[in-house]
């Protein structure tokens, strides 16, 4: 008994790999694989290093050059002219032309997504170069060409409607098995016309529960482990077998508010939730972050974070005297009342982010401090986007990216100019739509930004709560890990191993 | 044979009450689906009213209910279960796929439980009252009284993360099948003890089994010819019943180590309101449960005594 007993546990042990001892890099995140399409699953074929984008950006949202050499408009900023890079070719051999990228981003163009938000009409290839034309001037352009959705897939990559087939990049990696919605295989592409990868083989694996991510980064089952929860954060720290990085995103946790709701539509009432708020203690219970938020823009948005912009404070009396001066009384319950309405508001969010539901439950205690009564309602992220529009949302509780193109503009234009189902609801400040837009064509700089924050502090549409950081689990051994505070890629490919 | 006829009008109905069930459960839960789509396929940065619009003129969302129901018990017929509204993939694919990868983890557990568990209950019920009939009791009842979330995180704390003997989670190889299966087997185990123990006990304390002994049979020929097969009786009947439980927990156990089963792709089905996903999926586990039952039925009127004399 004992013998075999013995012999089962060195069994065991035998089988149990070493880290990538099938010289395999393993990464693992909470992100499912829908299809081969881009326009819904493309973040993960980019941020494997399977596909690519005409322009790139760097950690400071600064775009740098990709699948394209240059880009620039024309003087009337009317038409853009962006050369195709020479001697890229796709996975399946064939050679990269202008003609295959205009019909990638034709393709992009049709579906859902930030390049259909954009004022083009036309995109033509002439002579290695793509040629966009525009209903208007629209500087931001390059980096919406950064987005995802706009990666370049060969011809081959599409069927007749459009829709994606197969995985057919540019990137350093080639996919060689594709089994939704879990997981991806790709190996090293060797005619890569960038430099080559070091590691030869890379999978990705989509695990939906926190806790068995952090466990798999623990076990040293997984390498690269990706989207981490605070408590794991913490323990994962102590671990030898891994390197925890954070880094922080052009992301905010923020309320958003409909200022059309009776109760809601004077800026002091609104100033009053957010002097409820105590950022620092959300932030470091909760969030475990070092700080709360004082603005809208994280300083990583770069320059659309204003240093002089006085922060947003916590002083729940101040509060409470807004309240009192907007003609609000306190109720024999507590909660505010007037002209016999009490002051209750329903926050509507969603699971997708496991901190949410937590912060509303922090917020509903901080909002009865003032006499707010708030009621949570946890449900799908899409009953935002409907609630905003049929107007039956009153508070909103989402995690806002700055960086779905890597410059802000695009998410500002796109939620204040004049609202957004991810932004300002029931708000209309005719200055931001004029300055975000002027930003957008080219015409504004530091002032116009300054401002557009400026605004948004003192109005309030959306009361700003925590800057997001990234987390991310490296096995000790693997060296070289950057984290792309855009969300763009892995970095795979400048990964090495440790002698 | 009047039974497989039985089960097949069953399973008819059971396909009908299903489709009518999913059918009217999806169209009764509140938000708007083209929205719930949307933020399914596109993900919640990405998910605004023209992506909810361009997913509802897609599929022609928002027509009446009845036509829509009938249309797609006339599609049921031609074995055609659709497409799927989220990934666009034919259903009957994802599910041959999905049903392929949470039968293999069940059925391993199904055997490790009965590996593990009849065997020490008979052993216990051969002595009521004994050593290890007590310590079963306890061991049985505390891991049933483990919900299998917990388990499953019990298991990957000390088998992977401690002694480094099995991967975390995963799918592909047969080392990736040992700790799922586990954690879903120690809980039916743990019942499927108790069972053949109560059943041993019972059997045991019959005239009939202590007339086996006088005749003068071992007590080994008196369990291999009287004891196994009367105790295997209400085994079989109550792994029927297993099999609810079974279905529960692999929608668990799926979820923790990452296996891309029926279970899990139920769950988001539902989140995102892929309604032809939810319908295909819960009616084959509908008739799933119907040709277990119809197999148990089948084998328990083979091997019960009292039924095949």
């Amino acid at each position: 008994m004992k013998h075999t007993l013995a012999f089962l546990a060195a069994a065991l042990i035998t089988v149990a790999p070493p880290v990538l001892a099938d010289n395999t890099l393993d990464v693992v995140a909470q992100f499912e694989i829908q299809s081969a399409e881009p326009s819904t699953s493309g973040y993960i074929f980019t941020r494997m290093g399977v596909a690519e984008t005409l322009i790139n950006a760097d950690p400071k949202g600064l775009l740098t050059p990709s699948l394209a050499t240059e880009w620039a408009a024309s003087e009337d900023g009317l038409t853009w002219a962006i050369t195709v890079r020479e001697g890229v070719e796709f996975h399946d051999g064939h050679a990269m032309t202008a003609e295959a990228v205009a019909n990638a981003l034709e393709i992009a163009r049709a579906k859902p997504g930030p390049l259909s938000k954009t004022p083009v009409t036309g995109i033509a290839a002439e002579d290695g170069a793509v040629v966009m034309t525009l209903a208007e001037p629209f500087a931001a352009l390059p980096a919406y060409l950064a987005h995802y959705s706009a990666q370049i897939l060969a011809p081959a990559a599409y069927g007749a409607d459009g829709t994606g087939v197969e995985i057919i990049g540019t990137g350093p990696y080639k996919v060689t098995n594709l089994a939704p919605p879990l997981s991806l295989k790709a190996e090293a592409f060797e005619g890569y016309w960038g430099r080559a990868p070091h590691v030869p083989n890379v999978s990705y694996a989509a695990v939906s529960r926190v806790e068995t991510r952090a466990l798999m980064a623990e076990s040293g089952e997984a390498d690269f482990v990706f989207g981490l929860d605070p408590a794991s954060v913490a323990r994962l720290g102590m671990s030898e077998a891994v390197t925890v990085h954070s880094v922080a995103i052009p992301r905010t946790l923020l309320m958003k508010v409909n200022a059309s709701h009776p109760a809601l539509s004077e800026p002091e009432a609104r100033q009053a939730l957010s002097l409820a708020i105590d950022r620092e203690g959300i932030a470091k219970a909760v969030l475990r972050y070092p700080e709360g938020a004082t603005q809208l823009f994280p300083p990583s948005v770069g320059k659309w974070h204003d240093e002089t912009l006085e922060p947003l404070a916590y002083d729940p009396d101040t509060a409470k005297t807004l309240l009192a001066d907007l003609g609000w009384t306190e109720g024999s319950d507590g909660i505010m009342t007037r002209d016999g309405e009490r002051f209750a508001v329903t926050l509507t969010t969603y699971p997708d982010r496991p901190e949410l539901p937590l912060v509303a439950s922090v917020l509903e205690q901080q909002f009865r401090a003032i006499g707010v009564e708030l009621t949570i309602n946890t449900t799908n992220s899409s009953e935002i986007s409907s609630g905003h529009q049929d107007g039956s949302l009153d508070l909103g509780l989402i995690a806002r990216n700055f960086g779905l193109i890597p410059n802000p503009v695009g998410t500002v234009l796109s939620d204040y100019a004049p609202t957004g189902d991810w932004g300002a609801m029931g708000w209309e400040n005719d200055e931001i739509v004029e300055l975000a837009r002027a930003v957008g064509r080219g015409d504004g700089g530091d002032a116009e930004r300054a401002r557009i924050a400026e605004i948004l502090q003192t109005e309030l549409p959306i009361i700003p709560i925590a800057w997001y950081r990234q987390t991310l689990a490296v096995a000790s051994g693997v060296e070289g890990t950057v984290i792309d505070p855009w969300e763009r890629t892995f970095g795979l490919q400048d990964l090495k191993l440790a002698q | 044979m009047n039974t497989l006829i039985t089960r097949g009008i069953q399973a008819l109905m059971v396909a009908v009450l299903i489709g009518a069930a999913t059918f009217a459960m999806m169209r009764a839960l509140p938000g708007d689906a083209a929205y719930r789509i949307a933020a399914g396929r596109y993900g919640y940065d990405n998910v605004d009213t023209a992506a909810a619009d361009a997913v509802r003129e897609e599929l022609g969302l928002g027509g009446p209910a009845l036509p829509a129901f009938l249309t797609w018990l006339g599609d049921l017929l031609r074995l055609d279960f659709g497409t799927s509204l989220v990934t666009g993939q034919p259903v009957i694919e994802e599910i041959g796929h999905q049903l392929g990868a949470s039968m293999a983890l069940a059925g391993v557990a199904v055997l490790l439980s009965l590996i593990l568990g009849p065997p020490l209950g008979i052993l216990a019920g051969l002595r009521p009252g004994g050593v290890l009939d007590r310590v079963l009791l306890v061991v049985s009842t505390g891991l049933k009284a483990v919900p299998q979330f917990l388990m499953a995180l019990i298991l990957i704390l000390i088998l992977s993360v401690q002694f480094r003997l099995l991967p975390a989670a995963g799918h592909g190889e047969a080392r990736h099948f040992i700790l799922p299966s586990l954690a879903l087997a120690l809980g039916l185990a743990a019942v499927n003890a108790r069972i053949a123990r109560d059943a041993m006990a019972r059997i045991g304390a019959m005239p009939f089994y202590s007339f086996a002994q006088w005749k003068g049979l071992s007590p080994r020929q008196t369990l291999l010819r009287h004891g196994l097969r009367n105790v295997s009786v209400p085994l079989l009947t109550y792994l029927g019943l297993q099999f609810v439980t079974l279905v529960e927990g692999v929608v668990v156990v799926e979820a923790v180590f990452g296996w891309p089963g029926i279970g899990h792709a139920l769950v988001h089905a539902i989140f995102s309101r892929d309604v032809p996903m939810v319908q295909g999926t819960a009616l084959c586990l509908g008739l799933s449960f119907v040709l277990v039952n119809a197999i148990i039925d089948l084998v328990t009127q083979r091997i019960d005594p009292r039924r095949a004399a």
